[in-house]
Parts: structure tokens; sequence; C-alpha cells
């Protein structure tokens, strides 16, 4: 087969594009950020490489707490996400299979952080949407009470509402990975031997899954240790996790707090590099704690448990994240609405009205941003693996790997460097820079959801087509193609996701010149008028859904075997 | 595109403003779109700056696109990332709402256009001697290199239905706080608004108020500042969740005002309150109050950067930001409530009296009952009291 591969120059010159497309930027945004790090920013007259802005760094205060903020919160988030998202998937196989699941959560998942966090934070606040359901006839709450339930020193608020939204990404994941393994005869297996289907999922089909979801899943460790726009709507504020920190560092009007705030994003690079090899050596030594454990033979009370805890998360989190954006609903159309009432007392269109004037242009922008960027993404995407698969992973295209580079690298860290590159290339505040700069964050995802099911497709069916006399281009458009259906319609959706959620490229690479949903919803977050964020955030939330609403309702044919 | 940008820098230089008349700029704004980069997060003067828009493109042939801003210093660093990639013509953005801090970078850095205020026919309309700080923003001089859009004082916010008497100094304030623990905080510094809180506990910490017009460094800061976290640590076991944390903004803080959370709020603009009531966000016993001993006055501006692509078209923005009627109709707290940098007595009979019919709105004190007006510190205590500020207060 590599005989075929030579034949297609196309393909061959897939993957080093790809690398190009995105190594190119991330190399020259890490170059421009670490440069400053160490006293190197000439258009500030900073021309001596020294230690001075981690002097500074260190000397700033709230900076130790704020890495002790972001270790937790992230790593205390992406704990959570996991552990329900494998108690969710753990007890869907007790009767109706994932059904439910695959019908369900993906929908929570295509809500962007954002209109995500401000639905949390509408439903968790004091004055917020789940004291007013039960105020005052159950709590005698005349006035909000005055309780740490967001915005808390510890961070807990952000873990949590980090937690709802990655553990739908993460039993997507899962489900995505089971479905190329034959966990069915599996399971059919274990269950003769007395064990219960959540049980003998969690000890039979989850150590296979997990190496397929380590990437995924340290991509969510990546994010919550440095995510921002959810941090400003639930994190802590004084002081914040370190990426809110390094923002306003970014922002400050005393320019010389950019060098400072360029070291602090290569910390910032530091603590996941950290945290991800903390994790690896954690899973090493769980693997070895827990081998006797997964031979000790089926345990009807922990199936229980397991069912038990597994409905508890999956009502929490849909329960949760409906009750949210229920909040987000009402506000949008709230007249006057003041505690402890449950309900607005007037409604109105007026917020609506506002937004259909005020965003129907950023929304045109958001839309065809995210439906270029995913496009272009699939099409590499796609190319590169049907090189990879014809040559077989060589050296050479594991490089692809790199491509993953910008998920586990904080955008805030190579930012500020792009933009001047981009300034440069005479790309910034135009809408080709902008839509490479989605792409260097779509193109990852859409490889994540992609790679694996594109590789593990069953061979036999390649040889079958190839027997019959197909070449390799006929092979890839006839079968690989219709059998990958729905999962290359569902990476396009993340990718379109991907894009729609996009805050930080658009404002320093977009040079504000082309706003889209996300950065306006995020200026009205920030503003006074709570109706008006609500109906923006429904807005942005809206766009991801309809694509993923479109993948879905996409069959894929019934050629696998297992269920 | 780029190429015509680059021909016209050829074409037509611009070799500052000197040699020019407002003519001259009028004539080759002419076509231009404007990018007036300015926060965002009010709708109502988002829906002026549009009309402003539409004016102008009327007017002048000048359109206007407003680039909304979370935070002024996006577009500061914007600019500063273009110089550093060598752009000096055909930037990004082309005016700026700006004041302060973020006005004394980028005139330090070079980052400014200017001086052009000379240009301006109505820069001579504005009350210069009145408002001096339509000349000194936070003790920096103008120079020229920015020109004034509206007048800031800053003013307190209570709910009158929970809050019969509202405290008249900070004293006053703490005592209140004490005995309703909970139900105040202020916006956490470095926001605007929370900093600006903080001046106010220094102004009454610091013997002379005219020390604070000379720069500070840490030793003598630290010395004078001692009374500021007397008071500080004394409220902040009462405030609104135990002090552990604050608003991020005072946005935030108007969004706790109007859910009950707290009963006061603060703002730069004396009618922010009025119109916040009349738009359905605050409630309606809310009023303004403010300390005996004055609050700090300032004004905002609008600037031009160093590289901006359509410089005529911004002046001629900045010019129509000065015209009575675009004046009038700032100040009108339907619109916005933004109080004119204008001298009335320089305007002409029929333009003063599209002042004199203005409402003042329900919470907005008239101003004889404004109190004295304060002049911002140096930035230099700035500076050091949001670094003490969060070594103490958010470790």
């Amino acid at each position: 087969m590599p005989v075929a591969s030579a034949r297609s120059p196309f393909l061959r010159l897939a993957p080093p594009l790809t690398i190009a497309l995105f190594l190119g930027p991330v190399a020259a945004g890490l170059a421009g950020t670490i440069l400053p790090a160490f006293g190197w920013l000439p258009a500030l007259d900073v021309r001596q490489l020294s230690l001075e802005p981690w002097r500074q760094l260190l000397a700033a205060p709230g900076v130790g707490r704020g890495v002790v903020l972001t270790l937790a919160s992230g790593l205390g988030a992406t704990v959570l996400a996991l552990a329900s998202a494998v108690l969710i998937v753990a007890a869907s196989h007790e009767r109706r299979g994932t059904r439910p699941l695959r019908l369900t959560l993906p929908f929570l998942l295509a809500v962007p952080h954002l209109a995500s966090a401000i639905g949390t934070a509408f439903l968790v606040a004091p004055s917020g949407f789940a004291a007013r359901l039960v105020s005052p006839w159950l709590t005698g709450w005349q006035r909000p009470p005055d309780l740490l339930t967001l915005n808390d020193p510890f961070g807990l608020a952000l873990t949590f509402g980090l937690a709802l939204r990655e553990c739908p990404f993460l039993v997507l994941a899962l489900i995505a990975a089971e479905s190329q393994i034959a966990s069915g005869g599996r399971l059919a297996v274990a269950r003769t031997f007395g064990y219960g289907a959540a049980e003998a999922w969690l000890k039979l089909v989850l150590p296979q899954l997990y190496g397929q979801v380590r990437l995924p899943l340290y991509a969510v460790l990546a994010f919550a240790l440095s995510v921002v726009d959810m941090a400003v709507v639930l994190g802590p504020t004084a002081p914040p996790v370190l990426a809110v920190q390094l923002l306003r560092w970014f922002n400050d009007p005393d320019l010389a707090l950019r060098l400072v705030a360029a070291a602090g994003a290569v910390l910032q690079l530091g603590l996941i590099l950290l945290a991800i090899g903390t994790w690896r050596a954690v899973e090493t030594v769980l693997a070895r704690l827990c081998r006797s454990w997964l031979l000790a033979g089926p345990s009807p009370s922990f199936e229980r448990a397991l069912r038990l805890l597994g409905r508890l998360a999956f009502t929490g989190v849909l329960g949760t994240s409906i009750l949210g954006l229920g909040a987000l609903l009402l506000w949008s159309v709230a007249g006057s609405w003041r505690f402890p009432a449950a309900l607005p007392s007037q409604l109105q269109l007026a917020s609506w009205a506002a937004v259909a004037q005020d965003l129907s242009w950023p929304a045109a922008t958001t839309l065809l941003l995210a439906a270029l960027s995913s496009l272009a993404a699939l099409g590499l995407v796609l190319a590169c693996l049907e090189h990879e698969a014809r040559t077989g992973p060589k050296p050479r295209a594991r490089v692809l790997a790199l491509a993953y580079a910008p998920l586990l690298i904080p955008q805030v860290s190579f930012l500020f460097g792009l933009q001047v590159l981009f300034v440069r290339l005479g790309l910034d505040a135009t809408f080709p820079g902008l839509l490479w700069s989605h792409l260097v964050f779509v193109l990852p995802y859409v490889l994540l959801m992609l790679h694996d099911p594109y590789l593990a497709l069953d061979p036999r069916f390649l040889a079958t087509g190839t027997v019959l006399g197909g070449a390799p281009a006929r092979v890839f458009w006839r079968i690989k193609l219709p059998l990958l259906r729905r999962p290359i319609l569902v990476a396009a959706a993340v990718g379109f996701s991907v894009s729609v959620a996009q805050y930080l490229p658009t404002v320093f690479v977009g040079g504000g010149r082309w706003p889209t949903l996300t950065t306006e919803t995020l200026t009205l977050a920030l503003g006074s008028d709570r109706r008006l964020a609500a109906a923006a955030a429904l807005l942005l939330a809206l766009l991801p859904l309809a694509a993923l609403a479109a993948a879905l309702a996409v069959r894929s044919p019934r050629l696998r075997h297992g269920r | 595109m780029r190429l015509v940008l680059v021909l016209m820098a050829v074409l037509l230089p611009l070799h500052g403003a000197t040699a020019e008349t407002f003519a001259d700029v009028l004539a080759r704004a002419r076509g231009q779109t404007v990018y007036f980069n300015a926060w965002g997060g009010s709708p109502q003067i988002n829906d002026y700056i549009a009309w402003v828009g539409r004016e102008t493109k009327a007017r002048f042939d000048v359109g206007l696109v407003q680039v909304k801003l979370g935070d002024t210093a996006e577009a500061v660093a914007r600019v500063l990332a273009e110089k550093e990639a060598g752009r000096t013509e055909g930037g990004t953005v082309d005016l700026l709402w700006i004041n302060g801090e973020n006005f004394r970078a980028m005139k330090e850095k070079g980052l400014l256009f200017g001086p052009f205020t000379d240009m301006l026919p109505n820069f001579r309309l504005v009350d210069t001697g009145g408002k001096p700080t339509t000349l000194v923003d936070f003790t920096i001089p103008t120079d020229g290199y920015e020109s004034p859009w509206g007048m800031a004082k800053f003013v307190l916010f209570y709910d009158s239905a929970r809050v019969p008497d509202p405290p008249a100094s900070l004293d006053e304030l703490a005592a209140w706080t004490l005995t309703h623990p909970g139900r105040f905080t202020y916006p956490a510094p470095p926001d605007f608004i929370g900093s600006t809180f903080l001046k106010h506990v220094l102004y009454e910490a610091v013997p002379d108020p005219a020390r604070l017009q000379q720069p500070v460094d840490a030793d003598a800061f630290a010395a004078l500042a001692t009374p500021v976290w007397r008071w500080l640590d004394r409220v902040q076991p009462h405030l609104w969740r135990g002090g552990v944390t604050y608003p991020a903004s005072g946005q935030a803080l108007h969004r706790l005002l109007d859910d009950g959370e707290v009963d006061f709020s603060m703002a730069f603009n004396p009618a922010e309150a009025s119109s916040l009531i009349l738009a359905g966000r605050l409630p309606e016993s809310v009023r303004s109050f403010v300390f005996r001993a004055g609050t700090i006055a300032n004004t905002h501006f609008v600037a031009i950067p160093f590289n901006a692509a359509h410089k005529e078209g911004a002046m001629v923005v900045a010019n129509f930001l000065l015209e009575p009627e675009a004046q009038a109709r700032k100040q009108d707290v339907r619109v916005w409530g933004d109080p004119t940098v204008l001298d009335l007595a320089a305007l002409s009979p029929a333009d003063r009296v599209r002042f004199e019919g203005l409402a003042l709105g329900p919470a907005t004190l008239p101003p004889d009952r404004l109190g004295p007006a304060l002049p911002e510190p140096h930035p230099s205590w700035m500076e050091l009291l949001e670094r003490g500020w969060a070594e103490r207060y958010a470790r």
C-alpha cells in the first residue's frame, strides 16, 4: 500500500502542510512570549536579557495563591469530570445502553463554555434561580442570603462549573472510543460470570478505553488549568486564578507589566506540563494498585453503588445544565424580576429585539468562521489520516501528534506573540488571519475526534474493497467515508462549536474588527444588563447546538459488529 | 486594500497637524470609516455612539464603527503589538475612548498622534477654565493628545427602601457597615471603580490633600497610608461575603444592588443610577449621595493612536463629539446622562437652551448638591494603593 501513497502528492504533502499551518503560529507565538519573559521586548525599548520579569512575577501579591487555585480547580475539575463521566457511562450499560446519553449529553457539549458559565452563575448565585425557587416559602429568605456560592475564594464554583461543562465531552470521548472496540461480547461473557453490567464495564472495558481517551483527558486538564472566560464569571476574584491574572497584566495600562505577564504565561505552561506529568504518574501507580481489585470477582453491592452514583451523576449534570439554560431563557425574556420572585413579574421581548438588531452581523461572522474553519480542518485531517493509514505510522507521520500542541499549550501563552506575527504578515484584523487563528484551535479537536475511529476502522472492509479491485482513492471515497459518516460529521460539529467558543484569538487577532457572538456576549456579561447577556448567551449556544443536532441526525450504516 | 492604504500614506502625508486647516481635514476625511475603540458594556452608550455614526455619515461622509471593548487596555495592547511589528501606518485603531492610566501609558510610550485638539473648532467651547480636568488627566497634562468627551464625578448609590439615611462620610459608612454586616462592598481593585473608592479612603488618611498631587515612593507611601489599611481592616470582616470575595466591577456591583444582595453601589457618572432605573435595571427606590468632604472628579477623553489609518476621520468625529447638539444629547438621562465638558456661557443662546431643558432623572443629584470635586491623585499613588490592597486582601 505504500506504493499507492507515492502516487498521491497531495496526501504526502498533507501532514507537513498541516504541521506548518500549526506549528508556525504556535512556535512564533511562543517565541514572542518567551523572549519578553526574559527581558526582550523591543517595542518597549527593553533589550536586556534578564530574570527581572520572573523576580517581579514571584514578588507579585496573590500569585502564589493564584497558582494553588489554578492547580486545585484544574485538577479537581478534571478528576470530577472524569469520575462522573465514567460513572455515567458505566451505569448506562444496565438497561437501555448508551442511547439516552447519545441523545442528551452531546447537546450539553455543544453549549459554549461562556454560555454554560453564565447559566450556572444565574442558577447558583445566592440571588439566583435555585434560591428563588425555594424562597421565601421554604427558606424564609426575603433577601438573598449572604452565602459564598459564587466566586468563592477556594475556586469551588469554578471547579464544579468546569466539571459540569467537561463531563459531557469525556462521556462522548468514552462512547466514541467504545464504539471502536468489541465491548459487547466481552460484557456478555462477564455477565455469565455473575458481573453486573456496570461493574463489568468498569473492570473489563474501561481499562481498554482509557488509553484511547487519554489525549482528550489531557486536553480537558490543560483547558481547565488555563480557562479564562469561565474563570471570570465563576472563579475567585481576589486573587483570581493565574490565567485571569495574566490577562489583567497583558491588559494593564502599565506596559512594563507585559514582561511580567509573559513570564507568568511561561509559568502557566509549566503548570500544565507539571499537572500532566503528575496525572501520568498517578495513572501508573493506580493501575498497579487496582490490579488485584480488578481480578477480585463480582460484587453485587458495588454494582448497586455504581448504578446509583451513575444515575445521580447523570441527573446532576443534566439537571444543573438544563436549569442553568432555563434561567438564561427566563432572564432573556424577563422585564422586572426581583428576589425572591421565582418567575419574572413581566415578560418582554425587548432583549431579544435588541440582540437581533445588534448581534446579527457578529452572528453571521461567527457562523462563517465556524463553518469555514471546521470544513478546512476536516479536509486537512482526512488527508493526513488517509496518508497515515496508507503508509502506516512512520516516525515522520507521528509528527502529526504535534498538531495537538494547541490543545495543551495555554492560549494566553502564545497569543501575544501570535498577534505580533500576524501584524508583521499584514494578517491581523483580516478575515483570513482570523480564520487561520481559529483553524489552529479547531483542527486539533477534529483530529482528536477522528483519529482513532479512522485508524481503528476494521481493515477487513478495506481489504475486501481492495480485493474487489478498488484503488485506494476509490476505497476512501466509497467505503471509508460512508462508514465513517457519523464520526466525521460529529467531528465537524465539534470543530464548529470550538470555533464558535473562541474568545482570546478573536480578540487578539481579529483586532476588534470581527466581533463574534462570544466576544459580544462576554462584553455584555461584564456589563450591567443581565437580560441582554442572557439573550446573547442563548444565541451563542444555539449555533453549535444546531450544528450538532444536524450531525447526530445522520445515522451510521449498520455494518459494525457488536451492538 | 493594503496597497491603497500605502499609496494614500505616500501621496497624502500628514506631518503632525500643524500646517493644515480643519477644512482640509474635512475634505480628506470624506469617505473614511473610523474604527472607534470604546468600552461596549452599556447598551445606552453603544446606542449613543451609533447615533454619532449616523450623524457623521450624513453630515461629513465619515462612517463610524464601534469596536466594543471589554477593557480599554485591549486597544492599548493592540497598538503596542502594531508598534512591535513595525507598523507605523495603517493601524487598526482610529479613535480610542481613554483616560488616566491608559492615557499616561500611551503618551509616555509615544503611541499617540498629536497634538491635535487645537485643530478642532469645537475645542474652543470646552470649559477648560471651570473644568481644569479637561486639560490635566490624573495630574498628567493632556498637551493636546486627547480631546475631552465627558465629565465624571464619583457618586454612591443606596437603596432608600432599606437605608433611610445614607452615610455622609467614610466613618459613618464604616459604622453603618459594622451594624449591617454583609450589606456593603466595593469592586476589587484594580477595577477602576474599586480603585477610585480606595482613593477616597486615601483622601481621608493623608493630612495634606495637596501631597496627593505629587508623585510618591514606596517608603513615603507606607508611612502615609497606614490609616487606609486601618479603615479597611475595620470594615473588611463585615463586608458582603465577609470580605473574602469582591464583585469584579462597578457593573457587577450594580447587579448586586439590583438583586438586593447589597444596599449600595457606586459609579463615575452622576446620572448612572437614574439611567439604570429608567432602563429597569435598578430598583426605583435607588438614590445617589456623595461624601460631605467631596468625591473625585475627572474627565474622559478620546485619543488617536500614532499609526491610525484614518486620522482625519477620527478628528472629524472628535470634533463632532464636542458639538453642542451632541453634548446635550449625551447629557440627556434618557440617552446616557453623561455631563457635558462645554462651557455653557460660551454657547449661543440657541445651543444653551438644549441643555437647560434637560431633566435630571429620578436619582441624580442636582449640580449644587454634588459636593466638592477632589482631583485625581498622581498615578503613583494608585499603583501603590492597588498593590498594597492586593498584598493584604487578595493573597
